[in-house]
């Protein structure tokens, strides 16, 4: 991969956004800035769960986490907009916040990560819910009332071209999405994500060959914590309000669920999937409206089924979105 | 002293229900290494199949201790048929994918066991028929056990008894530990791999089906998401003793329904769902296994 | 690996077919709430009153000559999920009001967005405070709990005359934690004591350890501001426990599944609500038995509510002169004196409803008036 792509797929994205801005309604706009949140996510659990093999179910708490963090500090803590860029102090709050998760993410995983399989899932299980429970106590914290009342970025004008709120926080998302791609696409190529996946195909012989197992797990889970939080603080800012049951055992399984659907240890699978199970409960809403009744869980649970039945590997498998292009041209 | 004793009787009375649905996980987990997480959904199908049976016939007006064995052999056998049906259908073309991919599986009927049981029975919490009267057993200084909560741990104790007796004294749980250490080599020996494991889905889930009809009497309000909740906890507690051990499942069940008690009797109550997760974390970062779980030796 | 394109296909064009037509001679009523998840027998309730008083106004030949066309979405009871269908209908389907939600959670999170599109919200039933202060479009048709709960507290102190009180609050809805922390304030200033103060979390079942140390500290009466499905169980378990203590409730209790799930364990006990379902008046008896005609059970406060916020806004869109969410925000600040089925409403000039509250006694099926408690 070319050394300046980061830098080309962020303009193009942009572009892209200035479009989307311009030519679609609010809620088609704010479907897409769940998107955004959801492919931060699901890279971020692909990391621990699909290259390392670490089964975590405890990431909607670090995305909590990173939420609250965001959430106060753009309440409590706003610096005079004349100093720097609006949009810059967005940029710092999902940094600060991503760094408190990843912080959260370490003393977290120093002790569970000794653990394995289904035990890992459900400490890390426990933690989340043990986050969700403690914020749920915090009245500075809203309790089980919420918070709200959370700023997003506002709008920006670009050469005398107008643009949405949406617009601002595109930016934004479209700058951690990217970051968090190329950390984690640079990080498995590199030694790190080989150790990582050493781990992931055998634990025992990775041990052997004088790989500090828990440490190079530690490390990942850190990593992706630190998305986490980051993806956390761009919903809060995205949903201007958010709840402690916001971040349920639930959400961590549809993250999760993202992960083994788009394909573990794809980089591409989980973000095509965390596109497909965002868009779809939207997707079925008209159903709805039409019918009266709302079928969207039993659709989506019967989809998930038929799904894992049909491709046990994911939808991409280990391969990745552009494997199929390069395939078809050679035929 | 009094309110320290009513307290013990009523972290033993929720922990017996606990270990009853816990012990359908640790059999599931014991022979596939996986947990079902449709296992308290089916405990709820159960719950609404005996309820239909009761409004039925009516059988809450005269409560009599045949009503009671009906609705318990409907359960079972509801439970049991869902229970076989779900493995058939979902987890055994998945039976050699990674286990992630089960697990998926399993939350995806979870899901639609609840949904689906939401537009079929509706979302308002019904009424379980009393088909026991219920009565105090004995009071010891104004403290009142209650007939059902003796019942319902005898038969915890009693289903543990029973479920250990098969998996190590008959012919078929010699099989389904076979399965359970190694199913290649059991399976060259001539073991139906499949016949096991639907035997062993079929006895967890007429253990939610028992589970189904005690927890509706004793807390007679039912609806269709009434296993999630009771479903974690219960999973909390197989894990706690040890998952894919039976005595460990009851150990559990008891441990957890005491500590929540506990919790609310002399600590913070708001914390409550915290601490039974605390006890968990810091059980298993000192016994990774679980209290009797055994380690099982990884070979390279 | 055929199949993905296929189903990115499709995909993209069920999303593009969501455009709902728009006629010239429909309004478009939004509403949101909980029909799926493990809130919605909150949400249902609330969409059946609402369902009902659409279909009286219809049947009577609509507004303005125009049939009303209510468009109910899903929120499964989650706050995430109330934003984006509030998003949907405002900018989508382009409603002309918005009706929703119960918790004041999903009301808080939808709320801004009505503010900012400038659509009128009438929340049937979240009682906390800062819903209505999001901004000048949202409005609601139910108490709030400072007022609820010091109804409680002043019956409890004044008309039942005790002093040692002990709260067993559900520490997952705002809704409990609200009336609690004013019920206790209300207490105290009246020179009350509040012995215990534990809590549950909805969807539990067994709350025996609560109540035994609520037992301990030997109270008068034991305030549950939690919602019917757990009350039952609560009341039951008191029981067995020998509580023989009064318990006190808020407008969350308001339904026949109370008295269905708690048994004899309920009868005596008091709660707060907006009417009771002895009452005489014609268009109450009424309401309650079309409700009765057209579902087959009898209505809920929940549902009472919902039917109350339906017909306030077609109120407030007859007395418009045109039909625009300017005009009908307009007139719904004006609207006084409603004589809706939970009370006679006035909205004040925060957008809350002012209206006296009664406190009534379960007796089996019935709710017994006891007294009314003016604001």
């Amino acid at each position: 991969m070319m050394k300046s792509a980061p830098l080309i797929s962020f303009v193009i994205l942009a572009l892209m956004g200035l479009m989307l801005d311009q030519f679609l309604n609010p809620y088609l706009q704010r479907t897409m800035a769940l998107v955004l949140v959801n492919i931060i996510l699901a890279m971020s659990l692909n990391l621990v769960n699909g290259y390392t093999g670490q089964f975590s179910l405890g990431h909607a708490g670090f995305m909590a986490i990173g939420a609250y963090t965001s959430a106060y500090l753009s309440t409590h803590w706003v610096a005079p907009a004349a100093i720097v860029p609006h949009l810059l102090f967005f940029i710092f709050y999902s940094l600060v916040s991503g760094c408190f998760a990843a912080i959260a993410g370490w003393l977290v995983g120093q002790p569970s990560l000794r653990l394995k399989g289904d035990y890992l899932a459900i400490v890390t299980l426990g933690f989340g819910e043990i986050i969700r429970v403690i914020i749920l106590n915090s009245s500075a914290l809203g309790g089980a009332r919420g918070y709200f009342g959370i700023p997003g970025p506002s709008p920006i004008s670009f050469g005398g071209l107008a643009l949405n709120a949406f617009y601002s926080f595109y930016l934004v998302a479209i700058l951690w999405v990217l970051t968090c791609f190329f950390v984690i696409y640079r990080t498995i190529s590199s030694t790190h994500g080989r150790a990582f996946m050493s781990i992931r195909e055998d634990e025992i012989a990775a041990d052997s060959l004088g790989i500090h197992t828990t440490r190079v797990k530690v490390k990942s889970f850190v990593l992706s914590s630190f998305f986490a939080g980051v993806a956390g603080s761009l919903f809060s800012h995205c949903m201007n309000f958010i709840a402690p049951s916001t971040f349920s055992m639930l959400m961590s399984i549809n993250v999760v669920i993202m992960v083994v659907l788009g394909g573990m240890g794809s980089m591409t699978g989980p973000i095509l999937a965390a596109v497909i199970i965002s868009v779809l409960p939207e997707a079925l809403r008209p159903l709805q409206e039409l019918t009266g009744q709302d079928y969207r869980m039993v659709i989506y649970s019967l989809i998930l089924i038929v799904l894992m039945l049909v491709r046990p590997q994911g939808l991409l498998g280990h391969k990745e979105i552009w494997n199929f292009w390069r395939k078809t041209r050679v035929e | 002293m009094n309110e320290f004793i009513q307290h013990i009787i009523n972290g033993i009375s929720m922990g017996a229900i606990y270990a009853l649905i816990a012990l359908g996980y640790t059999m599931v987990y014991g022979i596939l290494q996986f947990i079902n997480f449709a296992h308290a959904d089916i405990y709820m199908v159960g719950a609404f199949a005996s309820y239909y049976l009761a409004r039925f016939f009516q059988l809450g007006e005269h409560p009599h201790w045949s009503w009671f064995f009906i609705a318990l052999g409907l359960s079972t056998l509801v439970c049991a048929l869902l229970g076989f049906a779900i493995e058939k259908i979902a987890y055994r073309p998945l039976r050699k994918s990674p286990k992630l991919n089960i697990l998926i599986t399993a939350i995806g009927v979870s899901l639609f066991l609840e949904y689906a049981g939401q537009l079929l029975f509706g979302v308002d919490p019904k009424l379980f028929p009393p088909l026991l009267t219920e009565s105090v057993l004995f009071s010891i200084g104004g403290i009142n056990v209650m007939s059902l909560d003796v019942i319902i741990l005898g038969i915890s104790i009693l289903a543990m008894f029973v479920l250990h007796r098969v998996v190590y004294h008959s012919k078929l749980g010699k099989a389904m530990r076979a399965v359970s250490q190694n199913s290649t080599v059991a399976a060259m020996l001539g073991i139906s791999i499949d016949r096991v494991i639907s035997f062993t889905f079929i006895l967890g889930s007429s253990l939610a089906g028992i589970a189904a009809v005690l927890v509706g009497m004793r807390y007679p309000k039912i609806e269709p998401m009434m296993g999630m909740l009771m479903g974690t906890k219960a999973f909390v507690a197989a894990v706690l003793g040890g998952i894919g051990s039976l005595p460990g499942a009851v150990l559990g069940g008891l441990i957890m329904g005491l500590s929540e008690e506990m919790v609310v009797g002399y600590l913070q109550s708001t914390y409550r769902d915290a601490l039974s997760f605390g006890i968990l974390i810091v059980i298993l970062i000192f016994k990774p296994t679980g209290l009797l779980g055994t380690k099982r030796i990884e070979k390279v | 690996m055929r199949f993905l394109p296929v189903m990115l296909l499709s995909f993209v064009s069920v999303f593009t077919l969501q455009c709902t037509k728009k006629t010239s001679n429909e309004i478009l009523i939004g509403e949101y709430g909980s029909l799926t998840g493990s809130e919605a027998t909150f949400g249902i309730s609330t969409n059946k009153g609402i369902r009902l008083a659409f279909d009286e106004i219809n049947a009577a030949g609509g507004l303005h000559g125009k049939q009303i066309k209510l468009i109910t979405l899903d929120d499964q009871g989650k706050a995430e999920e109330a934003a984006q269908a509030v998003t949907r209908l405002i900018t989508q389907d382009k409603v002309l009001a918005v009706i929703g939600e119960v918790a004041s959670t999903r009301s808080l999170a939808a709320a801004p967005i009505a503010q900012q599109y400038k659509v009128p919200m009438i929340s049937p039933s979240s009682t906390n405070p800062k819903v209505t202060e999001v901004g000048d479009q949202i409005f609601r048709v139910c108490f709030i709990d400072p007022f609820q709960g010091t109804v409680m507290a002043k019956f409890a102190m004044e008309n039942l005359k005790v002093k040692k009180v002990a709260i067993l609050r559900d520490v997952k809805s705002d809704y409990s934690m609200g009336l609690a922390d004013y019920f206790t304030a209300k207490v105290k200033e009246l020179g009350g004591e509040v012995v215990s103060d534990v809590s549950y979390s909805s969807g539990e079942m067994n709350f025996k350890a609560q109540l035994t140390k609520i037992k301990g500290t030997a109270p008068e009466a034991i305030f549950i501001p939690g919602y019917y499905t757990e009350v039952g169980l609560i009341a039951k378990q008191a029981k067995e426990l020998s509580i023989n203590v009064p318990l006190l409730g808020g407008d969350g209790w308001d339904s026949s599944k109370l008295s269905e799930i708690g048994g004899s364990a309920i009868n005596g006990h008091y709660f707060s609500n907006h009417y009771t379902t002895e009452s005489q008046e014609p268009h109450v008896v009424e309401f309650i038995n079309k409700f009765k005609l057209k579902y087959n059970e009898t209505p809920d406060g929940l549902a009472a509510l919902g039917y109350d916020a339906a017909k306030i806004l077609a109120e407030a869109i007859k007395v418009s002169g045109e039909v625009t969410s300017a005009q009908v925000r307009d007139s719904l600040s004006k609207i006084k004196d409603f004589a809706g089925v939970t009370g006679k409403i006035t909205i004040d000039q925060n957008r809350n409803a002012v209206k006296s509250a009664v406190v009534v006694k379960v007796d089996g099926r019935v709710n017994r008036y006891v007294t009314t408690i003016a604001p």
